[in-house]
């Protein structure tokens, strides 16, 4: 393995934490001109730094990696953390993700945020977000790791409730947090396990190389502990990328600006879990059973969060609960092992699901925060850009031959079918066609058939200035050509990205080679569902809208589960977080005012039994009572003195 | 190094203060500068002493030596090590910190009000500095009197209740160690030497009925101050009723005495009791952790919010201090300095919103970011750094605690895990209602913004939890060795039940830099 030493890490980092001073500054002056300069400016040229990192490693051997130790971090027996950055093939794919779609984002944001006040606020957050994001995935242990991995969760915290004068805003983005939180806590315990187990087998550390190379010797050693520590790092996946259980935060957390949902809640920070468990694909390999959790929660993540998708009112909870469940697409790709598939969905996904937000943002913004579908419709005339480059995006996601998702969403359930998991394979596809209908529906619903707007909003509808337009369109070309980075069937370069991302991942030997008919029959399959899915909306939402009503007639029930999003939050706050609150005032009122501070009031009175002394107290003359006890004090020693120097 | 400089750090504020006492007491504002000027003396020398140190010495350093009461065997002993060092460092800081926060808290007998500040740093870092027990327990109880008339003079409404309750409980607990350090000290007079040096007394030969009920006398001592659960409910009163000033310091460096007596008293005087009652503290510590947060979560007043939060981190506090782990207890130690800054930094800044709104009533305020952006813009540091988010001062103590404590008792970490979680909870909910939210007060409007001079005394406890979650280094290399040596004696002691083996690092070079 061919290691470079470089500085140039730290300042990859270093660039957008500045842009975040600069930020803070300006907000602290209001002076969002400034800001304006510095948050997108900072973000371009940590682009152009991720450039040329990723550049240098393309000239080192595949298995080589840029590497920036800058100093011991924590140091105490044992334990031994380097603030250290690693740059791999993974890890450069991701960098260029984060740096790239992050500065489209933060050009856009210029248009999207022109006129809110708190510009440089914005600036500053998501210049520290970008930040924390590249500390997550450039980090080379996992404390280190763990750093960005909270550091976004604060950034989300912040930019969710940016508007904070709502008190729902607020309430989102603390949602977020302690959801996030409750993941954060497995993981801490999941590392502490790997630490002490490392420790017993041969060398204690938290490096994630060093994790990866022992995992063999672990899994002999101690097989229970990679299981073990593989499923509270999921845990922990499942927090950050909103997964089952823990996802309930992020359909919430769209009560940020629209751009902090594309950058955050879509294409950056929510997959950390995926990249997490691809970083360890070592250990998690070790982990046959964790492997078939994380691959189950992906699927039912998947299949889960886009039955909820298809009857969202407001346009950014679709694409909520569509991001919700492609990340289930990225979980299942690493859960059955292919690592690679999963990182290849989760860049393509990066492209299309940005675009689709940033497409509802310009349809917000210009309808004047107007989310509900049901007061849009017609825009495709008013807003060409945005709506063709929406249907890009919608033809991606829904997996539509040639476009981003149809390579990578079906080499993810390619490897879920041939790695044995048909019942994962099973919920993907049936997904695909769920996530095919609810995209069209909003595509439909948003852009075609008649205006259903107020009349005032819709004499001011117009087009986004081209500060907007033009990152919508470059996502868009590479919604369309990205995914022949990853082609099926050895054609042409064949499945490129993974013969990329080969030498930092673990590799899964499956039983047998599928047979292309197999193959073919899959990629058939999943294709027909997701085109089912698009005829079907096209049918309820343009064709034969009386259908609709006859379908919505005979699956009311149905429609009511989904529509209150099977009353899981509502449940949660039943099973969890009431009786948490009750519990904590029983606590309180009773535990601790009455039987705890009762014995020791009672005790006090006992001592001090004598009445007198306590009427004294309540004269107020402290410096007596203070003088009082002196001279108890005294007392009590000096009797003790006698009584022990007798004895 | 010929400077007797821990008499010097330890005896100026009581200088200072009677010197303060001769100057004239109208306009506040001479009392007051002399008063901050004269903080800083202090916290300059305890910079010499930091100079001074070597880390490489795991023992008692800076050692200094007057005969005292020679007949009895007691001493005017000092010196410093690592469980000491920066807790010295944190008290001299503070001091500044709370008369600069408290310009504009304290309205009468502002004169008297510094003088008690300076007289309780004296007598806390005299209990820091102590070797020598009779000396140390001088000091131990002498914290108590500044502290007694700060709550009873400037406090709240129902000040003397929480006085009352602050002063007859630590007594009972004093009284108690009082007993048992005479019978420590008569015990060892039976080898032939009466002593109260402490490391003397390290190796005295006890029965192991006598050194159980010595250890719990002194424990229970220690754990009221600290305070562990069940033995807190002294703090939420003591601290809602005293000024900003007193519940800094008390939440700063006062509970850290019992932390700290812990490991220069009760674990090393009496190892093999210590060990026996691992499961005791560490249950009371993890129960300590949860249900100190959890009653945290519905406080309706900030003050007594951030006390019972104490109670929960003190919890992680005993946890690592317990845990018998080079990491553990090195970040347990740590931890008591980063709980001083962050919960010192929150009672300083609900001070400084109380001053001017008159109430600590979460349901009162509401949405005051728009108006006070750097109060909310700081309160969020200082809470972050509360809950331990990585970059902040706690999460390096807490993880420390935590890894450490995981492989002496895995479970007790998994629950105190939980405390992250909860930890969140209630600070965010608090935060979250004072500054989020729509402006629904009216009285809030007119709000201003921290003066320069508060921001300034916020201003070193936002740089060191930054620096401490940043570059810990300095700080831990100080204190290992000194965790390194008491581990040692536990062993030689034959008390190994709950001791790791001291794991040697295995990069020898590393070893060699040190």
């Amino acid at each position: 393995m061919t290691d470079m030493e470089t500085s140039l890490l730290r300042y990859i980092v270093l660039v957008p934490l500045i842009g975040f001073g600069l930020g803070a500054f300006a907000a602290n002056r209001d002076r969002p001109g400034l800001a304006r300069m510095t948050g997108p400016g900072a973000l371009i040229l940590t682009f152009v730094l991720a450039l040329i990192a990723v550049s240098r490693l393309w000239g080192l051997a595949p298995d080589g990696a840029l590497v920036d130790n800058i100093y011991t971090w924590i140091e105490a027996g044992p334990l031994d953390i380097d603030l250290s950055f690693r740059v791999d093939r993974l890890t450069s794919v991701m960098i260029l993700i984060i740096t790239g779609v992050g500065s489209l984002i933060h050009i856009y944001s210029l248009g999207y945020m022109d006129d809110d006040p708190d510009v440089a606020r914005y600036f500053a957050y998501l210049n520290l977000f970008v930040a924390s994001m590249l500390i997550l995935v450039l980090g080379d242990s996992l404390p280190v790791m763990f750093i960005g991995w909270e550091g976004v969760g604060l950034c989300s915290y912040l930019l969710i409730g940016f508007w904070y004068k709502e008190m729902p805003n607020a309430d989102a983005g603390q949602k977020a947090m302690i959801a996030n939180r409750v993941g954060d806590a497995a993981f801490l315990i999941g590392m502490f396990l790997i630490f002490w187990s490392l420790n017993e087998v041969g060398t204690a550390t938290l490096n994630l190389q060093g994790i990866n190379e022992q995992a063999g010797t672990l899994a002999d050693k101690l097989p229970w502990v990679p299981t073990a520590a593989c499923l509270l790092l999921l845990v922990g996946a499942t927090g950050k990328s909103a997964q089952v259980p823990l996802y309930v935060w992020l359909p919430d957390a769209m009560a940020g600006p629209t751009p902090v949902s594309a950058l955050i809640h879509a294409a950056t920070m929510v997959t950390a879990g995926v990249y997490m468990i691809a970083r360890l694909s070592f250990l998690y390999v070790e982990a046959p059973a964790a492997m078939d959790v994380v691959a189950t929660i992906g699927g039912i993540t998947c299949l889960f969060a886009a039955t909820m998708a298809i009857v969202q009112e407001d346009l950014k909870k679709v694409l909520a609960y569509s991001t919700v469940s492609q990340i289930g697409y990225m979980i299942i790709g690493v859960g059955v092992g292919a690592f690679s598939a999963g990182i290849f969905h989760l860049m393509m996904h990066a492209f299309f699901k940005a675009l689709l937000f940033l497409c509802a943002g310009a349809v917000m913004h210009a309808l004047h925060g107007e989310l509900r579908m049901s007061h849009m419709g017609g825009l495709k005339e008013k807003m060409p850009i945005t709506a063709r480059t929406f249907f890009i995006a919608a033809l991606a996601i829904a997996g539509v031959p040639g476009f981003a998702a149809f390579f990578s969403k079906d080499m993810v359930l390619e490897a879920a079918f041939v790695n044995g998991n048909v019942f994962v394979w099973f919920l993907g596809v049936t997904a695909a066609g769920f996530t095919a209908f609810y995209v069209f529906r909003a595509y439909f619903l948003t852009f075609t058939g008649e205006s259903r707007l107020d009349p005032e909003k819709a004499a001011h509808v117009h087009e986004m200035p081209s500060v907007m337009t033009v990152p919508l369109m470059i996502l868009a070309v590479l919604s369309i050509i990205g995914g022949y980075i990853g082609l099926p069937f050895h054609l042409l370069w064949g499945d490129a990205i993974g013969e990329y991302l080969a030498p930092s991942l673990a590799h899964v030997e499956h039983h047998g080679h599928p047979s292309t008919g197999t193959l073919l029959m899959l990629m058939t399959t999943a294709t027909a569902v997701a085109l089912l899915g698009i005829w079907w909306a096209h049918t309820l939402y343009v064709r034969s809208p009386e259908t609709l009503d006859k379908v919505y007639a005979k699956t009311t029930r149905i429609y009511e589960v989904l529509y209150n999003k099977y009353w899981i939050d509502e449940l949660y706050d039943f099973m969890i977080i009431d009786p948490y609150k009750r519990a904590s005032r029983f606590f309180w009122k009773t535990v601790d005012a009455v039987v705890i501070d009762g014995v020791v009031n009672g005790v006090g009175a006992v001592v001090v039994w004598n009445s007198s002394v306590l009427r004294r107290l309540q004269t107020g003359n402290v410096q007596s009572y203070a003088l009082g006890m002196l001279i108890g004090a005294v007392a009590i020693i000096g009797g003790y003195w006698l009584f022990m120097g007798v004895g | 190094m010929d400077l007797p400089i821990l008499s010097l750090i330890t005896f100026s504020p009581l200088v200072l203060g009677l010197v303060l006492l001769f100057l004239p007491s109208e306009p506040v504002t001479i009392p007051q500068r002399a008063a901050f000027v004269f903080s800083l003396i202090p916290f300059a020398l305890s910079l010499l002493m930091l100079n001074a140190f070597d880390p490489a010495v795991g023992e008692l350093q800076m050692i200094e030596t007057v005969s005292w009461m020679p007949s009895l065997g007691i001493y005017y002993s000092l010196g410093v090590d690592g469980f000491s060092l920066w807790l010295i460092v944190l008290t001299t800081l503070l001091t500044p910190v709370v008369i600069l926060g408290s310009w504009t808290d304290i309205r009468h007998r502002v004169k008297e009000f510094l003088f008690f500040m300076l007289v309780l740093e004296w007598g806390m870092l005299g209990a820091l500095v102590a070797v020598d027990l009779f000396l140390f327990f001088m000091f131990w109880e002498l914290m108590l009197f500044p502290m007694a008339f700060v709550l009873g003079i400037w406090g709240g409404p129902r000040r003397y209740y929480a006085m009352v309750k602050f002063v007859l409980y630590t007594m009972a607990g004093s009284a108690l160690m009082m007993v048992a350090m005479l019978y420590l000290v008569l015990a060892h007079a039976k080898s032939g030497v009466m002593t109260f040096d402490i490391v003397t007394l390290y190796d005295t030969v006890l029965t192991h009925r006598e050194e159980t009920l010595l250890f719990w006398a002194f424990a229970l001592a220690f754990f009221i101050k600290v305070p562990m659960f069940p033995f807190h409910t002294w703090l939420p009163d003591a601290h809602t009723e005293a000024p900003t000033g007193g519940s800094v310091d008390l939440a700063g460096i006062l509970l850290k005495m019992g932390g700290y007596a812990f490991l220069r008293f009760a674990i090393p005087l009496f190892p093999l009791a210590a060990q026996e009652a691992f499961p005791i503290v560490i249950g009371l510590s993890v129960v300590g952790i949860v249900y100190g947060a959890m009653v945290a979560y519905p406080q309706p007043d900030m003050k007594r919010l951030v006390a019972y939060s104490s109670v929960s981190h003190m919890g992680f506090v005993m946890l690592g201090l317990y845990a018998f782990d080079v990491t553990g207890m090195t970040g347990g130690i740590l931890q008591m300095v980063n709980h001083g800054l962050t919960t010192g930094g929150l009672f300083l800044l609900i001070g400084f919103i109380y001053d001017r709104t008159h109430t600590r009533q979460i349901a009162e305020y509401g949405g005051i970011w728009a108006v006070v952006p750097t109060f909310s813009v700081l309160f969020l540091i200082v809470t972050m750094g509360s809950i331990g988010l990585p970059g902040t001062n706690s999460f390096v103590g807490e993880f420390m605690i935590l890894i450490g404590m995981f492989r002496v008792h895995p479970w007790a970490a998994v629950i105190a895990t939980t405390g992250v979680i909860l930890g969140a909870a209630y600070m965010l909910t608090m935060y979250k209602h004072v500054v989020f939210g729509p402006l629904k007060n009216p009285a809030l409007e007119t709000l201003t913004d921290l003066s320069p001079r508060e921001v300034l005394s916020v201003l070193p406890i936002v740089v060191l939890i930054f620096w401490i979650g940043v570059y810990p280094k300095p700080f831990l290399n100080r204190i290992e060795p000194t965790v390194e040596v008491l581990l040692g004696r536990l062993e030689r002691a034959g008390a190994t039940r709950y001791l790791a083996e001291v794991a040697e690092p295995k990069d020898t070079p590393r070893v060699a830099a040190r």
